[in-house]
């Protein structure tokens, strides 16, 4: 993995998150989701700033963000896309919504497209079943979404 | 909230919220203070109403007019009309879909006829983020007198004698847990409150946390002077920041009026809660593993016993309950263990909130007494399946259930009837299929989900249900043959009576249950080689229908690989070596010649 440096002053802050949660080996997955919401991802630098400050191995810290969906290892794009598939998603038609995002941005699951603008991943249920299909961009949520809407809600973005 | 004339309720779940319900109130806030109404009229967001499928819904106080449907643009009418002149807004009333009337008053529509609210009492009438709201609707009071007129012993006697039972799914005798935890010696235990909601399609604890978070506070507090704890905490899903951050409002809240804390009440009980974040793991609903990832561990699950309520966080006893759980407690002190224990059947008692979701018209989020038909729930509820479809199965749940069929739709839900017809309760996902759902493939669904979610730590979860999940992917290819069936079976078995928790145990109970149900849907795709609802697209084969094709060539045109042939003015053939089921001939077809076998 190449090495990325990461600018001091967000290693300072994440720093300062994890001594206020004094540092305590218990705290670790209250620390990943702040480092997580500093850098946007978990890479191993960030793994190992982490480890250093919480007074675990970074082994153990790979295992537990490995163990866990919500924490990513690779950046995410600009404008992630979360295509909910969840039950009540996926009865309403969320499979033929992913396979439209798949083909339109021409990436699978888990990719962010070569410019960096989009991200695609599947999630479990954001609790907006009322609305299913759902389809979140960033923290905008889209209901009802038909495999003819799908280019629109990209077009909303490319400008 | 006497000094207001009138009230506006808006549903500001994440539902409602989804479809710009913010941006409603801001324009009723305008359109309030364009109509110099600033004294009389009061904006309240509230949690959720349950009627997920008609929002945004706005209901007026105090006539009890349920809006629904309503967008930002329809704010300033619903002042102008409604509050200045007095008149309907009819159109956005709700329009009964059988007796095409106009139903004003929620009380009187079908949705929620048949409902009593008990866990959701509050959720859509109080703000949730004010606490004098909560206290006005007798919130803390159940506290106050557990700390000021009872014992220990004396609440959870009620709490035994109410007959509650844990509403996350294992049914469990609540107050029989209470009372494990507390004879157990110890310097320091714990509280916890589960909402890891993880079951896909499951919104029931998301909605009372967003809605009403003092409910489950009060609840926590109680637990903990019953148990002997000082320490609550919250284990909650971080894919729920709305219900985070309302959380996060009521602890502080409830710090400042001294309902937390040291000394509550004035007694010698000292109580105070705080937050850990999930990170998206379903096996972290299970408690050891849930416990586990509270001290900061990969959510790996633990052999029981020893149970949480001897040892648990940080090896000291913990009493875990699920979110929807807690919200009983408060009712229950108040109104007493008998009232709560004439609701429901002999065996659960009280009532459980359902997510009502799927194919069925009214998606939303529902409470029932215990032993309620699932056709109740289904037809009269839930408003019958959508676009007049046929019913076919309901699962109920999530991962860890089973499909019901057509022949189970009159048994009473209660945790008993369920578990014996291969479903259970669960947390109270319900998912409704119609004829167009292929059960192996649903079967499939769920298996992806737990091989995906699977912990990885016991041998029968880890690999048997990969393998499961190769056969059924087998079968719906086409390729299954009927030894797989047996196959499927004998390892559905194997997994269930092997696994170390609660996921591996549960996680072929879709499998078993849609092969109990739907055996001749397994058959038509293992013999036949046909899916029955169309839905297995390796399966699937387009056929003209030569009567109805008047040879007009657009199919043949449209069609991507050139699988159609005819003459003009004749019937036209598809050849299946060569069709690759895109569908686009079925589409264009204006005869509706084209259908699929």
């Amino acid at each position: 993995m190449a090495n990325i440096k990461l600018p001091d002053n967000k290693k300072k802050e994440l720093k300062e998150v994890c001594a206020k949660l004094n540092n305590d080996p218990g705290e670790l997955i209250n620390a990943l989701h702040a480092a997580q919401g500093l850098f946007g991802y978990l890479p191993a630098e960030v793994q190992e700033l982490v480890a250093q400050e919480m007074n675990v191995s970074v082994a153990h810290v790979y295992g537990v963000v490995t163990f866990y969906s919500f924490f990513s290892m690779t950046p995410k794009g600009e404008h992630p896309i979360s295509i909910c598939m969840g039950t009540a998603c996926y009865v309403r038609g969320a499979e033929k919504v992913l396979d439209e995002f798949k083909k339109l941005l021409n990436v699978k699951v888990g990719e962010t497209t070569p410019d960096g603008k989009f991200s695609l991943s599947c999630l479990r249920c954001v609790g907006a079943c009322g609305l299913a299909p759902v389809v979140t961009v960033g923290d905008k949520v889209f209901g009802r979404v038909a495999p003819e809407d799908v280019k629109t809600i990209l077009e909303e973005y490319n400008n | 909230m006497a000094k207001f004339k009138n009230h506006i309720l808006v549903c500001a779940g994440t539902g409602c919220r989804a479809s710009q319900s913010e941006l409603i109130v801001e324009n009723l806030n305008r359109a309030i203070e364009d109509n110099n109404l600033g004294d009389e009229v009061q904006v309240v967001r509230t949690g959720c109403f349950g009627f997920c499928e008609k929002g945004p819904v706005v209901k007026m106080m105090p006539d009890n007019t349920f809006y629904v449907q309503v967008t930002p643009a329809d704010a300033s009418e619903l002042v102008t009309e409604h509050i200045v002149k007095g008149r309907k807004v009819n159109r956005l009333l709700y329009v009964d879909p059988d007796s095409h009337k106009v139903i004003s008053d929620s009380k009187e529509m079908g949705f929620y006829k048949k409902q009593i609210r008990i866990a959701l009492r509050n959720c859509g009438f109080i703000n949730p983020e004010n606490v004098d709201e909560y206290i006005a609707r007798d919130g803390y009071a159940a506290l106050g007198k557990a700390l000021t007129e009872m014992t220990p012993e004396q609440v959870i006697k009620e709490i035994i004698d109410s007959g509650l039972r844990g509403r996350g799914g294992g049914g469990f005798p609540t107050g029989l847990k209470w009372d494990i935890t507390r004879k157990v010696k110890a310097d320091q235990k714990y509280v916890v409150c589960n909402a890891d909601e993880g079951d896909p399609g499951a919104f029931m604890d998301r909605s009372i946390l967003e809605g009403d978070p003092h409910s489950v506070i009060e609840a926590m507090a109680i637990n903990g002077y019953c148990t002997g704890a000082s320490k609550g905490l919250v284990y909650i899903r971080a894919e729920y920041p709305l219900a985070i951050e309302r959380l996060k409002i009521a602890i502080k809240q409830a710090r400042e009026y001294g309902l937390l804390g040291e000394n509550i009440f004035g007694s010698d009980f000292c109580f105070d809660i705080e937050l850990r974040y999930g990170a998206g793991a379903f096996v972290c609903g299970e408690e050891t593993s849930l416990i586990h990832s509270m001290e900061g561990l990969r959510g790996e699950p633990n052999v029981k016993p020893p149970f949480p309520s001897e040892s648990g966080y940080k090896g000291k006893p913990t009493n875990v309950n699920n979110v929807e759980t807690y919200a009983n407690i408060p009712v229950i002190l108040l109104n007493g263990s008998k009232w709560f224990s004439a609701i429901g059947t002999e065996k659960s008692k009280g009532t459980k909130v359902f997510a009502l979701a799927g194919k069925v018209n009214n998606v939303g989020l529902i409470e029932v007494p215990m032993g309620t038909t699932l056709r109740e729930v289904i037809f009269d509820i839930g408003g019958g399946i959508k676009d007049g479809k046929k019913f076919k199965a309901v699962q109920t749940g999530g991962p860890s259930g089973g499909c019901l069929t057509e022949k189970h739709l009159d048994i009473p839900i209660d945790y008993d009837s369920l578990l014996a017809c291969g479903s259970m309760m669960g947390s109270g996902g319900m998912i409704v299929m119609d004829e167009d759902d292929c059960m192996v493939a649903m079967a499939k669904f769920y298996l992806e989900f737990t091989v995906e979610e699977s912990c990885g730590k016991c041998t029968p979860c880890r690999i048997g249900n990969k393998r499961l999940h190769e056969i059924l992917e087998k079968i719906t290819q086409g390729k299954g043959t009927k030894e797989d069936l047996t196959l499927l079976r004998n390892l559905s078995y194997v997994i269930k009576d092997t696994s170390l928790c609660g996921l591996g145990q549960t996680s072929p109970n879709p499998v078993l249950s849609t092969m109990e149900n739907f055996a001749d849907e397994y058959e038509a795709h293992v013999v036949d080689g046909k899916c029955p609802a169309g839905q297995c697209k390796a399966l699937m084969q387009y056929v003209i229908d030569p009567e109805a094709c008047v040879g007009c060539t657009l199919c043949s045109r449209v069609c991507p690989v050139d699988a159609i042939s005819g003459e003009k003015k004749m019937a036209h053939i598809i050849n299946p070596a060569i069709c690759i089921k895109c569908g686009a001939c079925m589409e264009k077809c204006k005869f509706n010649a084209i259908s699929i076998q």
